[in-house]
């Protein structure tokens, strides 16, 4: 099962290799990580998407907290915080496509960010399920290249 | 005196080091670590030069085990911080309190392979409690302090401090803070919480088929003393782990010795038997549990470890209590007394009784004719009165050393439990020898593990450290052997190390400027032992022992604990 982690970390060099580290180590998966500075300089948060069972989980949190640059980890609850990523994809467009494209891409709230000779760049935030909804329906048209930050998550209220 | 003080940055990790309390430091001077031994030269630290980077950390570790304070080891960055390595591993995964003091080049040349560059914090990132890579001179009082603290509370382990040569040679105004503050993400529980005690409370009364399984944690914590008393109040059976040798008597009626793949049949059967395992400061590793399908499989379990992340890690646990373990074991034992006071408790006879024909059924027993090494380690313990302070090396020796030399007090027995590192036990029992001067210490090693870190002798000598190095000499490498008897058809795979042949381990001892002995029969083995223990010199025996003896009872790699060859 998926779990989303918020890792608040105080902003170190290092942390991340340790934080990145201890996953490998103990054979955890990473889906996405996503990493920037707080509010207060001093402290980064780093939200980690797992793909664990129960058990591990419990394990990952330990051992997240065993880190002496970890100082609280929390486990997202999908129903009860607010999650989002987003989405850079630069996808093929002719004359003929690109009005169809544009269209799709109002649906989902994104952005034309970019347009140029025979592509169109495009960026949307949203949930992972969003996200690759648009890039099943973006596929057809041809991606040429594709990018995405990772989940970073919030706790509701 | 002056609230700051202007000083380089080398003078400041001394003075560091001193303010912390640091008596004696191991290690090896190089390049980049230069500034740091020119202020050492001056200090009242007392350096012991080892003869390999990799003595210096197991002396700081054995150090540190036997003395209870941080051991401290030094070396220089690239090759010297590398061989300090395996000592850092085997510290950590024992939890050992230990502080590693690494020189590395030059803030301006790192990343650029300079001469004598290895990532250190990257290499000992897996295997550390924490480690800094200094940027700043200015860093270095704040970095030493928490890196004791980081060291020394919590469940023990090894913080490495990276030096960059200019940073040692940078200068800054120096004040030793009066406590930390800066460690926001570190705060290890101790106490435990109430209302699980109350519940282990609960279950301990009800048990009928009780044990109590101490690990290492006992010793690091102090807890030996409730430990006992916990045992006799509620009259429950003790099994330790191998790094728990010494925190309740072996010679007490209630020790079942110790448990797991060499372990005592009857600390097994009780173990399989048990509906109750009171674990204190052990970690269910796979040494001791065997196959975890078939571990135990009535007992109910509390857990009472100082790391939250070692419970339920591989057993479930119906208590878990996170705390020191002899704080905790002091509240269980109040919570306890009146009850029992007043009768409470169950009738442990018929347990009792059990247990006593297990061991009238399965005593650990050494065999007749020829040199037995199980007959060596005895007289050893015969002849130290069961007083010294053992350090073993690792492979059939250290298991034999573990059965057969009873320990009865803390901190007396010294091993690698968690990384099983060969070469181990003479730089230890150096590091043991050092912090303990009154304490007779013998290495019982093998003649493949003291060749790992022999040089160690150039040490001991050189110091006047009089350790004993007695050396089951069997001609293998004795437990690899064992396993390929028993495991791979007798296919001896380069475990033979050609007895006869080389080295001549009285002219080693002798070239090193120490006492060499030779026993091939079991009468010289006593008078042997008694010149050893009173030279004035360090003393290495080579005890020429029968070659193809096994370490029964063994649990094999993976099976249920109470399936075990020779039990």
């Amino acid at each position: 099962m998926k779990h989303t982690l918020s890792v608040l970390v105080e902003n170190k060099p290092g942390v991340l290799a340790r934080v990145a580290g201890l996953f490998a180590r103990r054979g955890f998966n990473i889906d996405s990580l996503a990493v920037g500075v707080t509010e207060n300089p001093d402290m980064s948060r780093m939200t980690v998407v797992v793909d664990v069972e129960e058990h591990s989980l419990e394990e990952v949190y330990k051992q997240l907290n065993k880190l002496i640059n970890v100082i609280k980890v929390v486990d997202l609850p999908d129903d009860n915080s607010v999650q989002r990523e987003l989405i850079l994809v630069k996808v093929k467009a002719d004359a003929r496509t690109r009005a169809e494209i544009i269209e799709m891409v109002d649906i989902f709230r994104g952005k034309i960010v970019d347009v140029g000779k025979g592509t169109v760049s495009i960026e949307v935030t949203g949930t992972g399920s969003k996200l690759r909804a648009l890039e099943d329906l973006l596929k057809p048209y041809g991606i040429v290249e594709l990018a995405r930050t990772g989940m970073v998550a919030l706790n509701r209220g | 005196m002056a609230d700051k003080v202007r000083m380089t940055g080398a003078e400041a990790l001394i003075k560091s080091l001193e303010k912390e309390g640091v008596e004696v430091v191991f290690g090896f001077p190089g390049g980049v670590v230069l500034p740091i031994y020119d202020v050492l030269f001056d200090s009242k630290i007392k350096h012991i030069l080892t003869r390999h980077e990799q003595g210096a950390a197991h002396a700081a570790d054995g150090y540190a085990r036997a003395t209870g304070k941080v051991g401290v080891c030094m070396a220089t960055s690239g090759p010297g911080a590398c061989n300090l390595v395996t000592g850092i591993a085997t510290a950590g995964m024992d939890s050992v309190p230990m502080v590693a003091i690494t020189g590395q080049v030059a803030t301006h040349v790192i990343g650029t392979d300079a001469f004598q560059e290895a990532d250190t914090t990257g290499i000992t990132l897996p295997i550390v409690k924490h480690n800094y890579l200094l940027k700043d001179a200015a860093e270095i009082p704040e970095v030493v302090q928490e890196a004791f603290l980081l060291a020394s509370t919590g469940r023990g382990g090894v913080v490495l401090i990276d030096v960059p040569v200019d940073v040692s040679r940078g200068e800054i105004d120096f004040k030793y803070p009066e406590k930390i503050t800066s460690l926001p993400g570190y705060k290890p529980t101790t106490k435990g919480h109430a209302g699980q005690i109350k519940a282990a409370a609960k279950l301990i009364l009800a048990s009928k088929r009780p044990v109590i399984y101490a690990g290492g944690g006992v010793i690091s914590s102090g807890a030996s003393e409730e430990l006992r008393k916990l045992a006799r109040l509620l009259d429950f059976p003790v099994t330790t782990t191998l790094l728990a040798k010494g925190a309740f008597p072996e010679t007490h009626r209630l020790s079942l010795g110790m448990l797991g793949m060499h372990g005592t049949s009857y600390a097994n059967y009780v173990m399989m038997e048990t509906d109750l395992i009171v674990a204190v400061g052990a970690r269910f590793d796979d040494r001791i549990t065997g196959r975890l399908d078939t571990f135990a499989p009535h007992a109910r379990v509390i857990h009472i470890d100082i790391d939250p992340a070692e419970i339920g890690k591989n057993v479930k646990v119906d208590v878990p209590i996170v705390g020191d373990a002899k704080g905790v074991l002091k509240e269980l034992l109040t919570a306890l007394k009146p009850k029992v006071g007043a009768g409470a408790g169950s009738d442990l006879g018929k347990w009792h009784l059990q247990i006593r024909q297990w061991k009238k059924e399965y005593p650990l027993t050494i065999p007749k004719g020829g040199l037995r090494p199980q007959f060596v380690v005895d007289q050893i313990y015969r002849v130290t009165r069961g007083k010294a302070l053992i350090v073993t090396d690792v492979g059939q020796h250290q298991m034999w050393a573990a059965q057969f030399y009873k320990s009865t007090k803390p901190r007396h027995f010294i091993s690698s439990g968690g990384l099983g590192t060969m070469g181990f036990g003479l730089p230890a029992a150096i590091g043991a020898k050092i912090g303990c001067p009154e304490a007779v210490v013998i290495d019982i090693a093998g003649d493949g593990s003291i060749q790992m870190n022999s040089q160690e002798l150039a040490t001991a000598a050189l110091n006047n450290v009089n350790v004993v190095v007695a050396i089951i000499d069997n001609g293998y490498l004795g437990m690899v052997r064992q396993w390929q008897e028993l495991f791979y058809d007798k296919r001896y795979s380069h475990s033979s190390l050609r007895r006869g042949e080389s080295p001549d381990f009285v002219k080693l001892a002798e070239a090193y400027g120490a006492i060499g002995l030779r026993v091939t029969k079991p009468s010289e083995v006593e008078p042997a032992l008694a010149k050893a223990l009173k030279a004035k010199k360090p003393a290495m025996i080579d005890f020429i022992v029968e070659q193809e003896e096994n370490v029964f009872p063994m649990v094999a790699p993976g099976a249920s604990l109470d399936d075990m060859i020779g039990g």
